[in-house]
């Protein structure tokens, strides 16, 4: 899907995203991203520093969160900006593992600058784990 | 132990240039559940103007990331990377990663802060390719726990 980028408004909501990371996915994750802190993938080091299980990538949450704008977008060229916060983990069990929810709409449109700026929630077990969640794209 | 704040300002330029490959972009994508044609399809990046597949936005971080590795196991810095969480993240693009590029990165720690024992490093990395123009920037915030 494109989205038309000559009609957006404040309030407009992109369509909703769920998905499911497990650990299959999160050992994915490391070897293409070369983040192998083993928090994410070896329960017993997350137990040693005091984790409840191992925990998700911030920067996969922030990937696959960033996807309800590039979904809509269709093609990622105009995005100028994409920001988070990490506010809470994202446990992933085993073999359950965690479903992120993704909603997003348009917070502000800069006429001057020609922006639109999208904000993202990210929710995991009925809590956001992504504070200002944020990107910017630009308009035509 | 806490970090070494005068090491705010010091920049580590990475060695070589990060050479993006087609496969990797490709490998990405799956990883992080992207079926964006864009990444995954040569003839698709093509045909929409691009010289090669594009990689997903966050893919910027796999850059820093053996970037990053210089500074944080630097150990003049002081760091305790078993105790580090990624505060937040952010990137600022001029244009999508395409295969192919040929980037530069130069991290800069650009503040170190101790709050309630907490040392907080944020780190700027900037990325140009190999014409020296710029591709993306990204500012990432670490937090280094106290220990106990």
């Amino acid at each position: 899907m494109t989205a038309d980028l000559t009609s957006v408004a404040v309030g407009d909501e992109l369509p909703p995203l769920t998905v499911h990371l497990d650990r299959g996915r999160l050992v994915r994750y490391a070897g293409a991203s070369g983040d192998f802190n083993p928090i994410h993938w070896n329960p017993r080091v997350a137990a040693d520093v005091g984790l409840p299980d191992v925990i998700a990538h911030g920067m996969l949450t922030m990937a696959v969160a960033g996807r309800i704008v590039t979904d809509w977008l269709g093609d990622p060229g105009p995005l100028a900006e994409y920001g988070v916060r990490f506010t809470r983990p994202v446990v992933v069990a085993d073999p359950d593992g965690a479903e992120v929810g993704i909603t997003a709409k348009i917070g502000a449109i800069d006429e001057q600058a020609r922006t639109a700026r999208i904000d993202i929630t990210a929710t995991f077990a009925g809590k956001t784990v992504l504070g200002k969640s944020r990107a910017v794209i630009r308009l035509p | 132990m806490p970090m070494d704040p005068s090491f705010a300002g010091r920049e580590y330029p990475l060695g070589e240039a990060y050479l993006v490959g087609v496969e990797k972009v490709r490998e990405f994508a799956a990883a992080i559940g992207d079926d964006n044609p864009l990444f995954h399809d040569r003839a698709v990046a093509r045909a929409a103007g691009y010289p090669d597949l594009l990689a997903p936005p966050t893919f910027a971080f796999a850059v820093i990331n053996g970037a990053q590795e210089a500074v944080l196991f630097d150990p003049a810095l002081g760091l305790d990377f078993s105790r580090v969480v990624h505060g937040d993240q952010r990137f600022v693009y001029s244009r999508p990663i395409v295969a192919g590029d040929e980037l530069s990165c130069t991290i800069v720690i650009d503040s170190i802060k101790n709050m309630a024992g907490n040392d907080m490093i944020t780190l700027r990395s900037e990325i140009v390719d190999a014409t020296g123009a710029h591709v993306v920037t990204g500012y990432g915030m670490l937090v280094s726990r106290a220990a106990g």
